[in-house]
């Protein structure tokens, strides 16, 4: 009675054993393929841009697209140059990304301290409150913001652009709970030998956090670089629009009111460009940034 | 004495965030709440002088709104409709991922590269997936509009050329242009929460899965999701929320008039609507409408959390 059982069990094992190894590897195959389609689905577009903005605007509009440029015309991108102002767009996007996040910084790295070191009356009401406003969708401010921008008379200039945006709660929150990481004793060490704050700081506490502050710094650039709704709203003159605007707007509309793709596409590429770069580069602080905020830019 | 010293310190290192968000958070909270409450408020008549009765007239009138109820109906199907694809898809491929060893940095790689793009000009790119505009065959006097790359695979398969985007497209092929193209864009974040909370898992119930015969398939539902329940709940709440604010997808694939070239304005959202009302300078409309989005997002997000508390296993 033992023995068989026994046997039936080895059976049963070998049996059970020899099914999920052929049922593996056609799981593999699947999986694999699975994979791999989904993959080809995420970067189509990209291989599609690329294509599109190479090809002359007849090779273009043909109903049966060619996988390739036949003529391979670089000068769409000069014409994206010329006809979209590119050049003027991408100085303004480059001067409102970084001035925002060098002060954005500055404000971030502060506030952090404070909530991270210093002891004051009502520091955790604050900090909740804080936290509370990160639940309101922006939408709600922008209403009121327009009309106060308006009546300080920022329109059309940098510093509506970058003014409203500087404090970013998220941030504060993440460098503060990066802040609370290193030990207190080494602020009051520093406090003993007489350092400075800022000192300290600067010393200390950033080269501590730089992964954090360097994250915020990409996302934050990367936040101006893709900013549409506000930039579209206040400041959309020649002299101050941001990129991501110039995009969708009638630049690319020739004498006839045609849209002259092919420069479209190459105008979108050469947006996507930095972004990929940095996504290349510094994909690993990327993550670190939003794996944590679910937040886009 | 350092006491007071901290004390005096701190402020001065908080002041600018705190007067920036009084200035540019705390007083719009109050002002559109206020703005609101004032029937058919309007912000150049108020700088005139102008004075306006206390009231809920513009969430009535917002609420009778045929433009808004379409706004509203829009952001809700495609929310409804993406939140599950992108989650359930998201769901598969990090499964997937996590189930192989080679080529999965690579291929981890490259489902995160769509987070890193411009909303706007990738969504250019679909609209010339789907559609071009104004293509012809042969000469120039021949236009159509439904050619494109992904015409072109369908006719490949059997199907036939669908109208997406241009003038005289349906709606649902304009809805399921948008659904493509947000799943495409949501995919990023969920896989990368989603693997990372499956890395994190216990190895030892898979393990003992296998020892019981357990089928694939029973392991994924009864075991897997499960475990994942936490994040699922994290992407499922901030898909919806992320959802119910779409905006820059819409004008990515359809430009400014945010529909068809025949029927503009038939695939706006919350969030446009609020800016449509405030470029036409009823502030108190665009309050009203803020607060219902609001609103709706925290419904919608109590709603979520309280399905999760009922199934989420932590």
């Amino acid at each position: 009675m033992a023995d068989n059982i026994k046997v039936m069990k080895e059976k049963d094992i070998s049996k059970v054993t020899r099914r999920a190894k052929t049922g593996g590897v056609v799981a593999k195959v699947l999986t694999y393929a699975f994979l791999v389609f989904m993959a080809i689905v995420v970067l189509f577009p990209f291989y599609w841009m690329i294509n599109s903005s190479l090809k002359s605007i007849e090779e273009y509009r043909m109903s049966t697209p060619t996988f390739w440029p036949q003529h391979v015309m670089w000068s769409n991108y000069s014409e994206a140059f010329r006809v979209a102002n590119l050049g003027r767009l991408f100085l303004n996007t480059v001067i409102v990304g970084v001035v925002s996040t060098i002060l954005s910084l500055i404000i971030t790295v502060l506030s952090a301290f404070a909530f991270a070191r210093l002891q004051f009356k009502g520091k955790n009401i604050l900090f909740a409150g804080l936290l509370a406003t990160m639940m309101i969708p922006g939408e709600l401010f922008t209403i009121t913001n327009y009309g106060t921008v308006n009546d300080l008379g920022w329109m059309n200039t940098y510093t509506v652009l970058i003014v409203p945006f500087l404090v970013s709660v998220f941030y504060i929150y993440l460098l503060r709970q990066n802040f609370l990481q290193i030990p207190n004793e080494l602020y009051l060490a520093a406090k003993v030998d007489g350092t400075s704050d800022i000192k300290y700081l600067w010393k200390v506490m950033i080269p501590l956090s730089l992964p954090t502050i360097i994250s915020i710094t990409i996302l934050k650039m990367m936040g101006a670089w893709n900013s549409y709704i506000w930039p579209r709203l206040v400041a959309n003159d020649d002299l101050h629009k941001l990129i991501t605007n110039g995009l969708r707007g009638t630049a690319f509309l020739d004498e006839a009111g045609e849209t002259n793709y092919p420069a479209q596409m190459a105008a979108v590429a050469l947006v996507s460009l930095p972004l990929f770069l940095v996504f290349v580069f510094l994909r690993k602080y990327i993550i670190r940034g939003v794996s944590r905020s679910g937040i886009k830019g | 004495m350092v006491d007071n010293k901290q004390q005096w310190k701190a402020w001065l290192y908080l002041s600018p965030a705190i007067i920036l968000l009084l200035v540019f958070t705390v007083w719009p909270i109050i002002n559109t709440v206020r703005m609101a409450f004032l029937d058919g408020y309007k912000g150049l008549e108020a700088a005139g002088g102008a004075t306006f009765s206390f009231g809920v007239q513009n969430f009535v009138k917002v609420v009778k709104y045929q433009k808004f109820l379409q706004c509203l109906g829009n952001t809700a199907l495609m929310c409804v409709l993406t939140v599950p694809i992108s989650t359930l898809l998201a769901l598969f491929i990090a499964v997937c991922l996590n189930s192989i060893k080679a080529l999965q940095k690579p291929l981890q790689t490259i489902f995160f590269l769509p987070y890193v793009t411009n909303t706007i000009a990738i969504g250019m790119v679909f609209a010339a997936m789907f559609n071009i505009v104004g293509s012809f065959i042969g000469t120039q006097n021949e236009l159509i509009s439904n050619a494109g790359i992904i015409n072109n695979i369908i006719t490949f398969f059997g199907g036939s050329n669908v109208n997406w985007i241009n003038t005289g497209s349906s709606y649902a092929a304009n809805i399921a242009v948008m659904v493509v193209y947000i799943v495409w864009n949501a995919l990023p974040f969920k896989i990368l929460i989603l693997l990372g909370g499956l890395q994190s898992v216990n190895k030892q119930y898979y393990e003992a899965a296998k020892v019981d015969g357990t089928s694939r398939a029973r392991t994924f539902w009864r075991i897997t999701v499960p475990l994942l329940s936490p994040m699922i709940a994290y992407v499922v709440i901030t898909g919806f929320i992320g959802g119910f604010k779409e905006y820059s997808s819409v004008i990515g694939i359809f430009g400014q008039s945010m529909g068809p070239a025949n029927d503009a304005g038939r695939l706006n959202t919350m969030v446009g609507f609020i800016y449509d009302a405030l470029s036409s300078n009823n502030q108190g409309r665009a309050s009203a409408a803020a607060l219902i989005l609001f609103g709706i997002i925290l419904v919608v997000t109590l709603i979520n959390l309280y399905v999760s508390k009922k199934r989420v296993h932590y």
